[in-house]
């Protein structure tokens, strides 16, 4: 998993989209990124954890070409197409733009492309409207909206979710699953909504400036190096993680549901509020 | 026709309106209007360079305006925030072209002439170089017009759309750069700045897309440029001052119309 040959990238499903060689980062001379060995495989989702400071946001900027590695290589494979979503957007009252306007920058798209772009994220019919008169559930959808124009391979979120409630932030990551499973595209996410996002995941990385440990959720939410990043806040996510093995609920997670409830149930619906569950009512309020 | 200066006034007025329309825009979307002000200041060192040394003012200005621009780029940072670098550098210049000018016998007056411009002294050459300038600043933003959009919505985003926020902010500077030089001699240099930013703001209640904003805010520009000299040609008003004055009015009449565009719609249920 970890070793990565120094040839270029080829096609194919499960093969490596971006892969990442010992590559260092520093900011005005300080180090923040260490020798960071990490890849993202076709059709997978990749989530980077971690605490305040433990550098995902500059890992996301190094990946995507706004910060320039210090050190090592990153590697991506021919042709490959990135939507990205970024953490916010901080328009200015000043600066009057439509949704389908900033939806055709920095090039024109068809109207039809546009329109399919924002239904799929779940607002459809917005063209007109204001982008500073958004909500923020509502900014991040028009947002992965645009992402998805291109028809990227990888989609690449940086905390996409921060300024969300919660009911909001677990919608809007099954909105996520969907596009994955529609567009069989993979996904890169920084997240520090550690129990929603564990579960979103096929492959996590544990990051504090280098890669803590990584794998599948639950090897890394079992691992001790995660539990001693995140204390109290990672032994909750375990308990939540193996809770959610048993059955889903929608009480205490703030709505949130896991994958195998999540997905039927989302489809469609449109608003910001968390899936109503198939746990029932009863049984879920005995874990509340 | 151009031998009257009334019409070359208004021609060289509208010519720079037009330049200011879109830049005007971008300096108020991205909250540069402090930066307009110091380039202009800055623009004063050229102004005396130019007199010292008898060298045409056009580039001298244009000169001086990128200079500055480089050192603010240079020195914010860790140290210094963007606008105290601009403070000290603006400042800084206008001193030193102050200074400057002092040595240089019988230029006093003509010093002032660029504080303040002289709109109605404007000469067939200088509206040659003001029509240059406006055409190439309008070209330039036309050309860089999306990605620059895109720049000041979310450099990330735009460097993920493989476009370079510091190369975006450049064309900008160089837009400001001419738009500066070309104006220093219609409204001067304490003024400049207030033909970017007042109507752009006034532009901003009255529309929902940024082309339209540019569109608008050449109108105002007009309309600004022509109502402030037939103020100066019935009122005997200084032209420059009354240019400014008539955008401000253009300015509060916008304020007015959003103000009750705002209130048609809350009646009208509140939604957008």
């Amino acid at each position: 998993m970890r070793d990565l040959p120094g040839r270029i990238l080829s096609g194919g499903p499960g093969a490596a989209l971006i892969g990442l060689d010992r590559v260092s980062v520093a900011l005005d001379g300080h180090p923040i990124l260490d020798s960071i060995d990490m890849q993202v495989r076709r059709g997978e989702i990749v989530t980077i954890v971690g605490p305040n400071g433990s550098g995902k946001s500059t890992l996301i900027r190094t990946i995507i070409g706004l910060l320039p590695a210090t050190s090592g290589t990153i590697r991506r494979a021919a042709g490959l197409t990135i939507g990205y979503v970024p953490q916010r957007l901080a328009i200015d009252p000043s600066m009057p733009v439509t949704v389908g306007r900033f939806m055709n920058l920095p090039r024109r798209r068809p109207a039809a492309a546009v329109a399919a772009a924002l239904a799929e994220a779940g607002l459809p019919g917005v063209e007109r409207r204001q982008i500073a008169g958004l909500s923020g559930g509502q900014l991040q959808r028009v947002l992965l909206a645009r992402a998805l124009l291109d028809k990227p391979d990888l989609l690449i979120l940086d905390e996409a979710t921060a300024g969300l409630d919660q009911p909001g932030v677990a919608a809007f990551y099954a909105r996520i699953e969907q596009v994955r499973a529609r567009h069989g595209c993979a996904v890169l996410m920084v997240s520090h909504d550690l129990q929603i996002v564990m579960r979103a995941s096929d492959h996590v990385i544990c990051l504090n400036g280098h890669v803590c440990c990584e794998g599948t959720p639950e090897k890394v939410s079992l691992s001790p190096a995660y539990h001693s990043l995140f204390g109290m806040a990672g032994a909750e996510t375990l308990a939540l993680y193996r809770h959610h093995h048993t059955h889903s609920h929608d009480e205490d997670g703030g709505g949130e549901s896991g994958r195998e409830s999540g997905r039927a149930d989302r489809a469609g619906c449109g608003h910001d509020h968390g899936p109503h569950g198939p746990a029932e009512p009863a049984r879920a309020r005995d874990h509340a | 026709m151009l031998d009257d200066f009334m019409i070359r006034a208004a021609l060289a007025g509208i010519g720079l309106a037009l330049a200011c329309a879109p830049l005007g825009c971008f300096v108020v979307w991205r909250r540069m209007a402090y930066y307009g002000d110091a380039t202009a200041h800055a623009a004063l060192l050229g102004v005396a360079l130019s007199l010292a040394f008898a060298v045409p003012l056009f580039p001298a200005v244009i000169l001086v305006a990128l200079a500055m621009a480089a050192g603010v780029t240079g020195l914010t940072g860790r140290n210094h925030a963007g606008d105290t670098a601009l403070g000290v550098l603006s400042h800084a210049a206008l001193a030193t072209g102050m200074v400057a000018v002092s040595f240089v016998p019988g230029v006093r007056t003509d010093l002032m002439a660029y504080l303040f411009g002289d709109i109605l002294a404007v000469t067939r050459g200088d509206l040659a170089t003001i029509w240059l300038g406006a055409g190439a600043v309008v070209a330039l933003l036309a050309w860089r017009w999306s990605a620059l959009l895109l720049a000041t919505l979310s450099p990330e985003m735009a460097v993920a759309a493989g476009i370079r926020p510091k190369a975006e902010q450049w064309a900008l500077n160089v837009a400001l750069a001419l738009v500066v030089a070309a104006g220093i001699r219609i409204v001067g240099a304490l003024l400049i700045s207030a033909m970017l930013i007042i109507p752009a703001a006034a532009a901003r209640p009255l529309v929902r897309t940024p082309e339209a904003m540019a569109v608008a805010a050449g109108g105002i520009g007009i309309a600004g440029v022509l109502g402030g000299l037939a103020g100066a040609w019935n009122a005997d008003l200084p032209a420059g001052p009354a240019i400014v004055c008539a955008v401000t009015i253009l300015f509060l009449l916008g304020v007015l119309v959003g103000a009750v565009g705002r209130g048609r719609r809350k009646r009208a249920g509140g939604t957008l």
